[in-house]
C-alpha cells in the first residue's frame, strides 16, 4: 500500500467528518502520513456532505479533494437516490455501503463495473442495537478499517475510545466501541 | 522527543503559541483563524499558559492592545484573517512603526464583496507593504514550525519588527493532517526568555513611543527603517538553521523543488504548491525538465536570491491567488518580475490566477500550466500573459 484515498458521503449530523478523522488518526500508526477534511459549505444537518481521507507511506503533499477514490463509504444510503456516488471511483475501487439490502441489489442499483468491489453493512441498526441513537458513523469506521486492513482492531478501538475524551458517559462510549466492533465483523462482501 | 499527532492546522499553531506561551495575546475571532483562537483560550482557562488573554470588540482593539502590550514590554501574539486583517490596517503600520516584534498568523481567506469565507490570498497581500515580515506555510507542519521560528526572528535585535505566519484557510486550518510536535521544553529553550527593548513600564528610564515627526526628521526615519529589512533574509535563515538542529526539518528563504537543472518552472504560494509538486513528479518521469519555487519569506521580498534561482529558466508560470485590480498582474507576479527584470538572459513569464474564494487547485490545473509552459518553451510564443484558471467564462 502505498497510497488510499477515501471518499466519504454522508449527511449533516451523522457524524461523517468525525468518521474521517478518527479513521485518519488510527492510521497514523506504523508511521503513515494522514489528512482527514470534508468539503467545507454550509453546515446544516441533514445535507449531503463528503470528507475524504488520504493515508499514505510517503508524504502527503496533495492539498485538494480526492477526484479517483479507492474506496467510497456511503454513510447515508438515500444519497444514492440523488447523488452519483461511483463519480470518478477507480476502477478497482471498494464501495462500502451503509444498508440493510442485499449487496447484489446494491452492485446492480450503483451500475458497478466488475472490476468494482460492493460491501454493505446495516450500520443503522448496529449503532441502534448498540447505543440506541441513528449515528452509523462507528460501524462505518469498523467496516472501512476492515475493508482497507490498514490498522489491527485493537488500535483502532484504542484510537475510538481516545477520541471520546471524557465529555461522554461510559455507556455511550462503551455502546461506540462495540459498533466499531460489529461493524468490522458484520461487513459482508457481495 | 517529537510526537506524531493528526491535528488540524490551526490546532498545531495554537499548540506553538502554548508551548511558546506569550505574555499577552489580544484577539477577536474570524473565520477561519476562530478555532485557532478558542483552543488557545481553553489553554489558557485550563491553565495551561499563564498568558493573558484579552478578548476585546473587534481586531482594531486586538491589534491596539497588543501593540500597547508590546511596547510596555511583553511578548505578544495574536491572530486574524481577512476582514479582520483589512480592519486591523490602520495598527499594522503602527507596530512596525514602532518596531514591535508582535507575532500574528494569518489564515488565508478572500476579502469582501461578495462575502466569502473561503481560501484566497487577497487579505495578507494588501497588508504586504505594511512593514511586517510575512512567512507563508505549505502545510501544517509549516504553519507550525513557522509560527515557532517568529518569535525568534521577530524579536531578534537586529530586527524588532512584527511577523505574520500565513496559511491557507480551511484547506489547511480545518483540514487534518500529521504533523511532529516538538518537545514543550525545546521550544521554551527555542525561543528563549524574552528580551524587552525600550519597555515602557521601565519607569526608570522614561521614553515616549509614536511622537509627531514632520518634514525635518520623518523621512530620515523612513531611512533607516527601510535598512532593517536587509538584514532581515539573514536572520530567518539563521534561525532556520538552528531549527532545522532541534527539528531535522530545513527552511530557506523559499523552497527549490528540482529547480537546478529545470527548463520550465512554477512559482507558487502555500498548499498549492504540494499539490503542484505531486504533478511535477509525474512530469518528471516522462523526461519534462519542470520545477518549482515556493516563496517563504514574501515580506521583505528575497529578490537577489529568487532571480538567482529562476533566471537560468526558458519559461515561468507564476500563480497568484489573489489578482491585483486595476490592469495589473497578481501581486506574487509582479514581485517575480521585479527580482528578473535586470537580468540580460531571463524566462519567458506568464501570470496566472486560480483559486480565489476557495476554488479547488487541482492537479488538472498544473498540468495545463505545465503543457503550456512546455510549448512557450519551445516556440517563444505567449498567447495571453495573465489570465484565470480554473474559472468558468
Amino acid at each position: 500500500m502505498e497510497k488510499i484515498e477515501v471518499r466519504w458521503h454522508g449527511r449533516g449530523g451523522q457524524g461523517t467528518v468525525t468518521a474521517a478523522k478518527v479513521f485518519a488518526d488510527a492510521c497514523l500508526s506504523g508511521g503513515r502520513y494522514v489528512q482527514a477534511f470534508p468539503e467545507y459549505g454550509p453546515e446544516r444537518a441533514g445535507a449531503p456532505l463528503r470528507a475524504y481521507n488520504r493515508i499514505s507511506s510517503k508524504e502527503l503533499r496533495m492539498h485538494c479533494p480526492v477526484s479517483n477514490p479507492d474506496v467510497v463509504v456511503v454513510v447515508d444510503p438515500t444519497l444514492i437516490e440523488s447523488i452519483d456516488v461511483t463519480e470518478g471511483a477507480k476502477d478497482n475501487a471498494s464501495f462500502i455501503v451503509n444498508s440493510s439490502k442485499d449487496p447484489k441489489e446494491l452492485r446492480e442499483k450503483l451500475k458497478l463495473k466488475s472490476t468494482q468491489k460492493i460491501y454493505v453493512v446495516d450500520a443503522t441498526k448496529i449503532a441502534l442495537e448498540c447505543f440506541g441513537r441513528p449515528m452509523p458513523n462507528s460501524p462505518m469506521v469498523g467496516a472501512l478499517n476492515r475493508v482497507t486492513g490498514l490498522v489491527n482492531l485493537e488500535t483502532l478501538l484504542e484510537d475510538v475510545k481516545k477520541s471520546f475524551g471524557k465529555k461522554f458517559a461510559q455507556k455511550i462510549i462503551d455502546g461506540n466501541l462495540l459498533a466499531v466492533k460489529r461493524g468490522y465483523e458484520e461487513v459482508k462482501e457481495g | 522527543m517529537t510526537k506524531v499527532v493528526a491535528v488540524t492546522g490551526n490546532e498545531a499553531v495554537a499548540n506553538a503559541f502554548r508551548q511558546v506561551e506569550p505574555d499577552v495575546c489580544a484577539a477577536y475571532p474570524i473565520t477561519p483563524q476562530t478555532e485557532l483562537m478558542q483552543r488557545f483560550a481553553s489553554f489558557v482557562s485550563d491553565g495551561k499558559v499563564k498568558t493573558e488573554l484579552v478578548l476585546v470588540e473587534s481586531e482594531h482593539s486586538a491589534l491596539s492592545a497588543c501593540v500597547g502590550a508590546a511596547a510596555a514590554g511583553g511578548r505578544v501574539a495574536t491572530a486574524t484573517a481577512s476582514q479582520g486583517l483589512a480592519l486591523a490596517w490602520e495598527i499594522l503600520f503602527i507596530a512596525s512603526g514602532f518596531r514591535l516584534p508582535i507575532v500574528m498568523p494569518v489564515v488565508n481567506r478572500a476579502l469582501s464583496a461578495p462575502i466569502n469565507i473561503h481560501c484566497d490570498h487577497s487579505d495578507a497581500m494588501g497588508a504586504r507593504d505594511s512593514g511586517w515580515i510575512q512567512l507563508w506555510s505549505e502545510n501544517a507542519q509549516e504553519a507550525y514550525d513557522n509560527t515557532i521560528q517568529a518569535f525568534r526572528i521577530a524579536e531578534h535585535m537586529d530586527i524588532r519588527l512584527p511577523v505574520m505566519i500565513c496559511y491557507d484557510g480551511f484547506i489547511i486550518s480545518h483540514s487534518i493532517e500529521r504533523i511532529e510536535y516538538l518537545d514543550d521544553e525545546l521550544v521554551k529553550k527555542f525561543v528563549g526568555e524574552y528580551k524587552p527593548l525600550y519597555p515602557l513600564l521601565d519607569v526608570d528610564k522614561p521614553k515616549s513611543y509614536g511622537p509627531l515627526i514632520l518634514t525635518d526628521l520623518y523621512m530620515e526615519v523612513r531611512r533607516s527603517q527601510a535598512e532593517v529589512y536587509k538584514k532581515v533574509p539573514k536572520v530567518v535563515l539563521e534561525v532556520a538553521k538552528e531549527f532545522k538542529k532541534i527539528s531535522g526539518r530545513s527552511y530557506g528563504l523559499f523552497e527549490a523543488y528540482r529547480l537546478d537543472d529545470a527548463e520550465i518552472g512554477v512559482v507558487i504560494l502555500n498548499s498549492a504548491a504540494g499539490t503542484t509538486k505531486d504533478v511535477i513528479d509525474e512530469y518528471r518521469a516522462q523526461g519534462v525538465k519542470v520545477g518549482l519555487l515556493k516563496p517563504r519569506l514574501f515580506r521583505p521580498f528575497p529578490y537577489e536570491e529568487v532571480g538567482e534561482a529562476l533566471k537560468h529558466l526558458k519559461a515561468v508560470c507564476v500563480l497568484d491567488r489573489a489578482d491585483g485590480f486595476g490592469g495589473s498582474f497578481g501581486p506574487l507576479y509582479l514581485d517575480i518580475a521585479a527580482s528578473l527584470c535586470n537580468f540580460k538572459e531571463k524566462p519567458i513569464l506568464i501570470n496566472r490566477i486560480y483559486g480565489l474564494g476557495g476554488r479547488d487547485y487541482m492537479p488538472e490545473h498544473a498540468q495545463q500550466v505545465i503543457e503550456e509552459l512546455q510549448k512557450i518553451a519551445k516556440t517563444g510564443k505567449v498567447k495571453i500573459l495573465k489570465e484565470y484558471i480554473g474559472v468558468r467564462e
